[in-house]
């Protein structure tokens, strides 16, 4: 049995457990934890404090398991022991918190400087009325034009796969330019 | 209880603010990753400090401080290079050379110096030195720490921000492809113009500190800077782009990595 690895990464609340959980075959192995910080707990009441898992089988030789990091800063350690052998990541950015896209944008960094792996940022909560444009997004968070930014729902399982699908699709495209 | 441990779980700010409440008398000794630095105290006041390999005597520091011309300081050297900073401190006063005031400000500022640079470090370890002060013939000042720390802090929370901004070092720069942008039209630091001159993909930030002789937080304000202004980006560094992770497939051979791949994505689109 083969078994591959993508990473979910991205700053607090972006909506990473709910990314892995619209698509995976098997209820996600969340390590959420009550929250105690009181700015923190407006957002949302608890969070991820390890990673979470989920699994999607392609079949019966090859297994595509989905890592979820942390979001808060305090449990940066986790990043770079899920980051180990990954094929490739994805950065989930809350597009209605712009204040998070700072450290959006240091947490891609982060994860780039880990390995060479190709990756697409995700705008999330594009359904939710105050999210920014996708291109203002681009702007504020100065990627690169080459740089995939795809407008997701971290809920809708449609537009999950989308965001996968764009992800593998880079991974062929720089496979090929790596030939 | 010995007071030591490591900078990244103890910063030097709060080194102070412990010195500087329980009133502490010894010298603090850090030994950061390329050199040791030794600040010592006296009632929780700043006494002393120095260093690695300055030279921390009385005549360099007036010289540095632009107290001693070039010619009087070799002068100082070659007549008077056995005499202790306290003799050396009588002699000029009682030539008329300078102040006794003029000394103690010209010490104040550089240790003071020492400890900002000291605010920069957030690797190496510490040990404090009870009852342990400078060797009797070196002229110590009494300096109130509350300032020190305030601007210690305030330099901390600027090094966690330009952290978050420039994570890794490892990475290159380049110009930012903005066709309106022009550098001639630019009014930029002689230490930013040094950056400038070193960018390229084929270097990267930790490789143009090292040539410019910049610390990593001066390094970090010079880069953050260029890039809020828009005329710089971080890239990857030239040559390690299509070099993908070796660990990221299970297997070895390109034509079984892009079957499972092409896998994926058949499994993902018929979800």
């Amino acid at each position: 049995m083969q078994t591959v690895k993508m990473v979910v990464t991205g700053p607090f609340s972006s909506g990473k457990t709910e990314f892995i959980g619209s698509v995976s075959e098997i209820d996600v192995v969340a390590t959420e934890r009550k929250i105690s910080g009181a700015g923190e707990k407006e957002v949302k009441d608890a969070t991820t404090v390890a990673m979470d898992f989920g699994r999607i089988t392609v079949d019966e030789d090859l297994v595509l398991y989905l890592f979820g990091t942390p979001g808060q800063k305090r449990f940066d350690f986790m990043w770079e022991i899920l980051s180990e052998g990954m094929l490739g990541f994805i950065v989930m950015i809350d597009s209605a918190r712009p204040e998070t896209f700072r450290e959006a944008r240091s947490i891609l960094q982060t994860f780039r400087a880990y390995a060479p792996t190709p990756y697409v940022v995700a705008a999330n909560k594009q359904d939710v009325d105050d999210a920014w444009e996708v291109e203002d997004m681009r702007n504020a968070l100065r990627l690169d034009p080459k740089i995939k930014l795809l407008p997701c729902v971290a809920t809708d399982l449609k537009s999950v796969k989308s965001v996968l699908l764009e992800l593998l699709y880079s991974i062929l495209a720089e496979m090929d330019t790596g030939a | 209880m010995a007071l030591n441990g490591n900078l990244r779980d103890f910063t030097v700010t709060q080194l102070l603010n412990l010195v500087n409440l329980a009133s502490k008398t010894g010298t603090l000794v850090i030994e950061g990753p390329n050199e040791t630095a030794e600040v010592s105290f006296r009632g929780g006041k700043l006494a002393y400090a120095m260093i690695g390999r300055e030279n921390g005597s009385l005549a360099s520091i007036l010289h540095q401080g632009k107290r001693l011309s070039a010619n009087q300081y070799r002068a100082i050297q070659q007549r008077a290079g056995h005499v202790s900073d306290k003799e050396l401190g009588l002699m000029l006063i009682n030539a008329g050379y300078l102040s006794q005031e003029d000394i103690l400000l010209t010490l104040q500022k550089s240790f003071r110096g020492v400890v900002r640079d000291l605010f920069t470090w957030v690797e190496g370890f510490f040990h404090f030195e009870n009852n342990k002060l400078p060797p009797d013939d070196k002229i110590s000042v009494r300096l109130d720490l509350e300032n020190l720390i305030i601007e210690g802090s305030r330099q901390l929370r600027e090094w966690e921000q330009l952290q978050e901004e420039i994570p890794s070092l490892e990475m290159a720069l380049k110009f930012a492809d903005r066709p309106g942008a022009d550098l001639k039209n630019v009014n930029l630091s002689v230490e930013e113009w040094r950056v400038v001159s070193y960018i390229t993909p084929k270097n990267k930030i930790s490789q143009i500190a090292k040539t410019t002789k910049m610390d990593d937080i001066e390094i970090r304000r010079i880069v953050y800077g260029l890039i809020q202004a828009g005329l710089i980006e971080i890239t990857q560094p030239e040559g390690v782009k299509p070099k993908l992770a070796k660990d990221m497939f299970p297997t070895q051979d390109v034509k079984e990595q892009k079957s499972l791949v092409n896998r994926l994505i058949n499994r993902i689109g018929s979800i």
